[in-house]
């Protein structure tokens, strides 16, 4: 029965090419913006660390009061200060202060010009709380940490460049005439957005490909190229520069249970409360603990030009769809005197709505071919609107292609639903009469 | 005309007729809002930067290895770029319009003060940045070479002397002139700058959105940086920007090569335009075609379904004729129902348009769309409307009489 419809349909559709390609192309063109958009937001909209994201918290704390802070929100960066005292009072599993930095890369050979690398001061607790995989070698140690030893984890586009891809663990590398010891190579790690380092292209960027150890960086005055904000005077040097109100840097913690993020937001609170005492902050204690995805929506890291075209293209698809319910309906009623004739030789309402919704369907399959097409070609398209580092993670996969289909499929059903239903309401002896 | 029967008419079409009403009103919202995203997008990406824009060299410059509080190296090198054949002047700074992030520093008039007079965008320059950029003072003076002094590393940007842009000396002083009056930059209890010259315009680094005169508050501050990187800004003669892209960077690694110039860190201007306003442009083009697509498709719908009623009623059409109906009659009588819905439709769909803007608004920090342009969004849909089912309903009007004698 199925072949037999959709033949059926195949042949109704046929007969009136011009209704049909016009149905078509409303399905294709609706169904290909929204997938084209749907696959920028998705790229920008995902969890990038899904085993962990509920259990990594970035905390703020709010060191300026009302004339300094967002509107009420304490500003998205922390001071060394804050930084350094929960780093030492370690409330946490793990725990790392983390800013982005900056270095050259000075090669042994002196034929070679300097190249620049970017990378992250953190403190070793940095790699397993974020399961950094590791070509060759690991992170650094606690006791590492305290030394403020000269060692250096570099990435795998690095390692690549330098060492042609052996492993390198144990050499040394110079980064601004400063010698380092190699302990680790992280392996190919693409985290996106990236969720600890959204002020480089909003998370998108090209990973850096240097981390140091966060005392050692402080040491060498590794100054950072993120977001720097001082609403407090500061001093020139840059131990004045340490110990002002700037805040610049990132704290995350891994509190693997719900108690675990419950006591240590209190203890946020209590450190606050603490600083207020101390005469430090003339204001109650405003302190945030966000997990990954809360930190993620905070920073609205989907850009909003993804966020307005899903809109507009959604809104699209919505009126094609309308556009189609409507041609639909002038096609099926158009039949009426022929539902009267299949009703009257003993076809049931069911039947009616079979053969109906299959032809439907087949105009949503030529859709979904279309629009797949319309896809494909709107990717080329994408680096237009948005910046190319987001643009390169839309890509069309089995699962785009799938979803292409099954909404193209659906939706025209859904459009075709009430046409259907008008058909099969049909009244075969009213149609019998009046021919 | 007579309404009344053709809203009786339409009694018998319901479906039909709340289709098309309704991809009317959809249609309206959308192209409304769509128009108004182009409008805001292209407002925002000929925002003039104050800058003669051609024959101008931007260069992204690292030192490896330089202390913070060593000045020479800048000195060093603009001695070297201003030597190269073809090239006018040049000048170091922090940044330069449309690079994107930047410094920004507070304004006040009095130092104690919580309340700014407004943010600036800080450019740290020597004498020469005003004949590089081509910005025209229009009072007071420019900076002597004796003047330029040194950064302090991650301190308030409070030179003695500063030079404005008009914005800001109309905002901080609205009612006279900002000449040898002081200003404080920086957090509360700087020292204070006088202001020695005004200039016309010079746009903030960050192209970021927001309106007009808040983007040209701009602060010249005649202190070379410190610190390891900068941008070198070079003019050239007429038709030797070509030939500079590739003799700077040769001529800086000439001096020492213990420097980075990463790829893509030698830019003309249009370069730096067209990367910074390259969403906004990407933005207008999908919205163009999303309108154009839109406006097509419910034309076709309205083709369709008018023309299928058409079909419907030709006996109907054949029993006015041949009472007396003239062609006119009938031609109107479609083009008056198209309207009929249309009004409707766009009645429902100018509420869905402000709406939706309201709802834009809280979420993407838009404007509020201006009457102007639901207006013509109005007019714009109800003639697609009438040219859409002029065409259904020529054809009614050649319906002839004797139709109404036929069985279908």
């Amino acid at each position: 029965m199925f072949a037999y419809y959709f033949q059926l349909g195949l042949r109704s559709l046929h007969r009136n090419p011009v209704l049909t390609a016009l149905m078509v192309m409303a399905i294709g063109f609706g169904v290909a913006a929204s997938m084209t958009i749907w696959s920028v937001f998705r790229a920008t909209s995902g969890n990038p660390i899904p085993q962990k994201s509920s259990t990594l918290f970035i905390a703020q704390v709010d060191n300026y009061g009302k004339d300094g802070n967002d509107e009420g929100e304490p500003l998205p960066w922390m001071t060394y200060t804050d930084a350094m005292a929960l780093q030492h009072a370690h409330q946490a599993k793990r725990q790392t202060a983390l800013y982005s930095l900056a270095s050259s890369v000075i090669p042994a050979d002196p034929q070679l010009l300097p190249f620049p690398a970017r990378g992250y001061g953190a403190f070793g607790d940095f790699f397993p709380m974020f399961d950094v995989p590791f070509l060759f070698g690991s992170g650094w140690s606690a006791a590492e940490d305290e030394a403020r030893a000269s060692v250096v984890v570099i990435g795998r586009e690095l390692n690549d460049k330098i060492f042609g891809g052996a492993n390198s663990v144990g050499r040394e590398i110079n980064l601004d005439g400063v010698s380092y010891r190699i302990v680790g190579v992280t392996d190919r790690w693409e985290v996106k957005p990236r969720f600890f380092d959204l002020d480089i292209k909003g998370g998108f960027g090209v990973a850096g490909q240097i981390y140091l150890p966060f005392n050692r960086a402080m040491d060498l005055k590794k100054k950072p190229v993120g977001a720097t904000i001082c609403n407090r005077n500061v001093g020139t040097d840059w131990d004045s520069f340490l110990h002002s109100e700037c805040v610049w840097l990132s704290f995350w913690a891994e509190l693997p249970t719900a108690a675990q993020a419950a006591n240590y937001r209190q203890y946020l609170h209590g450190y606050a409360a603490e600083q207020q005492r101390a005469g430090r902050f003339g204001w109650a204690p405003n302190v945030r603990l966000r997990d990954v995805m809360q930190w993620l929506s905070y920073r609205h890291v989907v850009p909003k030009e993804a966020r307005i075209s899903l809109l507009i293209a959604i809104s699209f698809l919505l009126i094609c769809l309308v556009n189609t319910a409507g041609l639909l309906l002038a096609k099926f009623m158009r039949r009426a005197p022929e539902i009267g004739v299949r009703r009257a030789l003993g076809a049931s309402k069911q039947t009616i709505y079979a053969q109906f919704l299959i032809e439907a369907g087949t105009v949503g399959l030529a859709g979904a071919a279309l629009g797949l097409l319309l896809t494909a070609l709107g990717m080329l398209y994408v680096d237009r609107v948005f910046d190319s580092s987001i643009a390169k993670l839309a890509h069309i996969d089995v699962s785009l292609v799938g979803l292409t289909i099954a909404v193209s499929i659906l939706s025209t059903l859904l459009a075709a639903f009430y046409p259907t239903w008008r058909a099969a309401q049909v009244q075969p002896a009213w149609q019998l009469k009046s021919n | 005309m007579q309404i009344k029967p053709i809203l009786s008419a339409l009694r018998h079409h319901k479906a039909g007729t709340f289709l098309i009403a309704l991809q009317m009103a959809l249609t309206l919202a959308i192209v409304c809002n769509a128009l108004f995203i182009i409008h805001e997008r292209i407002e925002h990406l000929s925002r003039p930067t104050g800058i003669e824009e051609s024959n101008l060299l931007m260069i992204d410059n690292h030192w490896v290895g330089k202390k913070d509080d060593d000045y020479s190296p800048a000195k060093t090198d603009l001695v070297a770029l201003r030597q190269i054949p073809g090239v006018v002047d040049a000048y170091s700074s922090n940044a330069y319009p449309l690079i994107g992030g930047g410094w920004a520093s507070g304004v006040r008039k009095d130092p104690a003060a919580v309340e700014q007079v407004g943010v600036t965008a800080v450019y740290f320059v020597d004498e020469h940045a005003l004949s590089v950029l081509g910005v025209k003072l229009v009072a007071g003076r420019n900076f002597r070479p004796d003047e330029i002094g040194e950064m302090r590393q991650n301190g308030n940007p409070d030179a003695p002397i500063i030079i404005i842009t008009k914005a800001l000396a109309d905002k901080a002083f609205p009612n006279g002139s900002a000449l040898g009056k002081p200003l404080y930059l920086g957090t509360r209890g700087g020292r204070p700058s006088t202001v020695i010259g005004v200039i016309e315009r010079l746009q903030a680094p960050s192209p970021s959105p927001g309106e007009d005169a808040r983007s040209q508050y701009s602060t010249l501050v005649p202190w070379l940086i410190g610190g390891d990187s900068n941008n070198f800004i070079v003019r050239t003669r007429p038709g030797q920007l070509d030939a500079v892209v590739k003799a700077a960077p040769a001529a800086l690694n000439t001096i020492s090569r213990l420097r980075v110039i990463p790829d893509g860190g030698v830019r003309t201007f249009a370069d730096v335009r067209k990367e910074a306003y390259k969403s906004d442009r990407g933005m207008v083009e999908l919205m163009s075609v999303v309108c154009v697509v839109l406006l097509a498709i419910t034309a076709a719908g309205i083709v369709g379904l008018t023309s299928f009623w058409v079909g419907q009623r030709r006996k109907q059409i054949g029993v006015r004729r041949a009472l007396g109906a003239t062609k006119n009659d009938i031609l109107s009588y479609f083009l008056t129902e198209n309207f009929l819905i249309s009004f409707g439709g766009v009645v429902v769909g100018t509420l869905l348009a402000v709406g939706l803007n309201l709802w834009m608004m809280a979420q993407f920090e838009m404007n509020r769309l201006s009457t102007g342009y639901v207006l013509s969004g109005v007019v714009a849909l109800l003639l697609l409307g009438q040219a859409a089912v002029l065409a259904p309903a020529m054809r009614a009007s050649r319906v002839p009489p004797v139709e109404a004698t036929r069985t279908v």
